[in-house]
């Protein structure tokens, strides 16, 4: 067990050297630096003042420099200045991460708490009027773009309350709560939740077809024992994968949505951050983004050999 | 002839309201609430060159004067002093003095003197060792010798030549008194001001908090205890945020014609005034490479816009056709109808302009078997884009086979330097509606936002001459004179100026919209809240 762990986190950190380089020559490949921005947003040049700035921000400096500068920074908790705000990145960083931590989590909970039982119930009642109409709305989660469910939620709610669930920062009551957080991570998990349900869905019914469960039918186990007990414990890996992939993948829609319920969260911020090529920025909130999918796919692996003790063994 | 009347009609009723809003008693108090349409790059309005930055920072400070806050249109009769108490031009003209007024304190404790003033404009003119990152206004200062002292409350500008638009340079939103003591760095995070309202915080992509300047020199003002600006780029939201009474005002002249229709269905009691500002949507044409080289072919080009169209398609017809200067009645330097049409595009007759195009097209060796192709190169936003899209179309007309070629803003200025474009549509935003402004900084030979490279040395006497007349009727006709001549020499031919609405909440009083500035009209001091 201890070498298998050893092993991941090896990876993991092999991954994350692998990030930070891809991050770091990929954003200077992109035309357009903070300097050219700053002049264009000023509709003038002037190559005197566009020289003091760049060595200034240190941008002039070799690449290889500017990365070892970075790497270096970041080993020491030193995670450099925004070129926009001139602020610590960790300043500006930090107090976003708790918002979109929460609108992760519950979109995730959202996620996993309607995707996987009304996945099994549509397994457990294939066929039926039950399982078409929930395939449907499986079929709409994954059609439908979060920006538009987000935009749909927000007109509904002024027309139906005269409200409008925009980010509150200091939320005084449970509504003003369930508002600034509960809404939008509907809007980001609603996709997730459709794709969940159907993975356990397929899982479930691959299962339910196996000869010990017509065992434990036969020995008289209870039919939601059956399913949750005998069926959904052996079905439940596929969909682990999948909600791990998801929790990478989540940020995506969260960048939508953080726009459209105007939440000052991570995502927006780095959409914003590449807008006006805010190096130190992009670079440690895409690190910070990678090191927790690599968290995630981490947590998965080991989810993966309790679930099924094999894998430690095989791998 | 018609929608210049209406608009004329709507700017005084416009007055008309903010007169009567005035008859009422102010009350004081409450948070005024604005979205904000972006994140601005800084908190130092000297450093920028969008009103991105003087809507939130305007409050928190005061200029040598100022344009009147209640009068919709600026202009050098609505100067009044701010923290000037009075102005005086030598006997030659090529010197200003100002009288300072005494006993000002900035946010921070510290006193206002006349070093201050000296601080600001050496800094703006690049004359002191404390520099700003970027300094885009540099080129308005160029007639100004220097800005000398005397003693602590008299602060005079010396200048090369007779400038009158020196005033209402100085009176533009865009020039903020900066404190001495206080770095162009800290500027940028943490303004210090001696306006109506002290800086409290600016959390980028978040908000902008304002409080109430308890020692504001001028006594009873402001009303409102603070402004917060909520950033939220997604203009969907931020419009539904204020049908929702999150907000008291919309951001500035940003609710477009269409949006303003779902604002009025929506929230029938909020009051909205469309009015111009002063942003004309251009055509910049690279004549330093062939095909543009060619005069016939960029007149031809000029004659192939149906600007109506433009203007029908964009603003559902509330846009105003014009040259370099805003069109009137909002416009104060705009030549007259006839003159106007007179000019090569300008006539009435689309179809006969596109003729004479093809000839010139023909002339130069395209015809209908031989189109000329080229790309439209603009910003990837929409206001940039959607016109480019209709340029294009009309561009079929004269044998001009147009592709776009959009431009992601952090690359368009560097290329538009680089001269790496044939045609390029542009949105050219005045600060001041002043010929000196408009005039010099878009067309003039050395200046770094004549992206064009337009350079006639006839013309550039006329700025001059322009420039120092001080007979308002005389400098009037020489601005037409120049205003045409550009528009025939096809130097960045005009297509039109846009108008866009502001909202606000029936209880905000006091908010006045300027027509011929977008830059101008910030400082809220005046503006309260009836609940």
């Amino acid at each position: 067990v201890f070498a298998y762990i050893v092993r991941r986190l090896a990876l993991m950190l092999v991954t994350l050297v692998g990030i930070s380089i891809v991050i770091f020559f990929l954003l200077r490949i992109v035309p357009g630096n903070i300097v050219d921005i700053l002049f264009a947003a000023a509709g003038y040049v002037d190559p005197a003042d566009k020289a003091n700035l760049q060595r200034e921000l240190g941008i002039d400096q070799p690449l290889v420099l500017q990365y070892l500068h970075w790497i270096i920074g970041l080993l020491h908790g030193d995670l450099g200045y925004s070129y926009v705000s001139e602020k610590p990145a960790l300043d500006e960083i930090l107090p976003r991460i708790p918002i979109t931590a929460r609108l992760a989590a519950l979109a995730l909970l959202f996620s996993a708490s309607v995707g996987i039982p009304l996945g099994v119930i549509s397994a457990v009642y294939q066929g039926s009027r039950l399982d078409y109409f929930l395939r449907v709305v499986s079929l709409s989660g994954l059609s439908l773009p979060s920006f538009w469910l987000g935009l749909l939620i927000l007109m509904a709610s002024v027309s139906l309350f005269g409200s409008i669930p925009i980010f509150n920062p200091n939320p005084q009551t449970f509504g003003e709560m369930f508002s600034t957080y509960v809404l939008p991570s509907i809007a980001v998990g609603f996709r997730s939740s459709a794709l969940t349900m159907r993975i356990t869905r397929s899982s479930m019914l691959e299962v339910l077809r196996q000869d010990y469960i017509r065992t434990a039918r036969a020995k008289g186990a209870s039919e939601a024992s059956v399913n949750f007990q005998h069926a959904l414990k052996n079905a439940i890996l596929p969909v682990i994968t999948v909600i791990g992939i998801e929790a990478a993948f989540l940020i995506g829609g969260l960048i939508v949505t953080e726009t459209v319920f105007n939440i000052p969260g991570v995502a927006r911020y780095l959409v914003e951050a590449i807008r006006w090529r805010d190096y130190p920025i992009v670079q440690n909130l895409v690190m910070f983004i990678a090191l927790i999918v690599v968290l995630a796919n981490f947590t998965v692996d080991m989810l993966y050999a309790v679930f099924d003790p094999r894998i430690r063994y095989t791998d | 002839m018609r929608s210049v009347t209406a608009f004329a009609a709507a700017i005084l009723s416009l007055l008309v309201i903010c007169g009567v809003a005035r008859a009422d008693e102010a009350k004081q108090g409450g948070i005024l609430r604005i979205y904000h349409r972006d994140s601005p790059g800084s908190a130092s309005i000297h450093e920028e060159a969008t009103y991105s930055v003087n809507v939130p920072f305007m409050p928190v400070f005061n200029n040598l004067v100022i344009y009147k806050q209640d009068v919709a249109q600026n202009s050098l009769d609505t100067i009044v002093p701010d923290l000037a108490e009075s102005w005086a031009w030598s006997a030659d003209k090529k010197a200003l003095t100002f009288k300072l007024r005494q006993g000002v304190k900035w946010h921070d404790g510290q006193p206002f003197t006349a070093a201050d003033v000296k601080c600001t404009f050496d800094m703006v003119m690049g004359k002191s060792p404390q520099r700003f990152r970027k300094n885009p206004r540099k080129s308005w200062y160029d007639e100004v010798v220097d800005v000398t002292t005397n003693g602590d409350y008299e602060a005079s500008f010396n200048l090369k030549r007779p400038q009158p638009a020196l005033l209402a340079l100085l009176a533009s939103g865009y020039t903020p008194i900066y404190p001495c003591h206080v770095s162009p760095a800290e500027m940028r995070t943490h303004p210090i001001g001696t306006g109506p309202f002290k800086f409290v915080e600016f959390k980028a992509n978040e908000s902008i908090k304002l409080t109430r300047n308890p020692d504001y020199w001028k006594k009873g003002l402001p009303h409102l205890d603070g402004i917060e600006f909520t950033i939220i780029p997604n203009r969907s939201t931020a419009i539904l945020a204020f049908v929702a009474g999150k907000f008291d005002l919309t951001f500035p002249t940003e609710v477009s014609i269409p949006l303003l229709k779902d604002v009025k269905t929506q929230a029938p009691n909020a009051v909205c005034v469309v009015a111009p500002n002063n942003v004309s949507t251009n055509i910049i044409v690279n004549s330093s490479n062939p095909p543009f080289d060619n005069l016939d072919i960029r007149r031809a080009l000029a004659l192939a816009l149906d600007r109506k169209a433009f203007i029908s398609i964009m603003f559902e017809g509330q846009g105003d056709i014009g040259g370099a200067m805003l069109p009137a009645p909002a416009g104060l330097w705009a030549m007259p109808q006839e003159m106007l049409e007179q000019i090569p595009g300008y006539g009435p007759d689309i179809n006969a302009n596109r003729e004479a195009a093809r000839k010139l097209m023909e002339k130069a060796g395209y015809g209908a078997d031989k189109h000329l192709a080229v790309k439209v190169s603009t910003r990837n936003i929409p206001v940039y884009r959607d016109p480019a899209v209709i340029l294009i179309d009309q561009l079929k007309s004269i044998y001009v086979d147009a592709e776009l070629d959009v431009v992601e803003t952090a690359n368009w200025f560097s290329k538009v330097a680089r001269k790496d474009y044939a045609l390029g549509l542009n949105l050219t935003g005045n600060a001041v509606d002043d010929p000196d402004q408009s005039f010099y900084e878009n067309f003039s030979c050395n200046s770094e936002r004549n992206y064009t490279n337009y350079c006639n040395k006839d013309i550039e006497k006329m700025f001059d001459e322009q420039s120092q007349e001080t007979d308002l009727d005389k400098r009037k006709k020489l601005v037409w004179e120049i205003d045409k001549k550009l528009q025939e020499d096809v130097a960045r031919p005009i297509i039109f100026y846009g108008r866009t609405g502001t909202c606000w909440q029936p209880y905000v009083k006091g908010v006045t919209v300027m027509v011929n500035s977008s830059y101008n009209g910030y400082r809220y001091e005046d503006v309260w809240l009836d609940k």
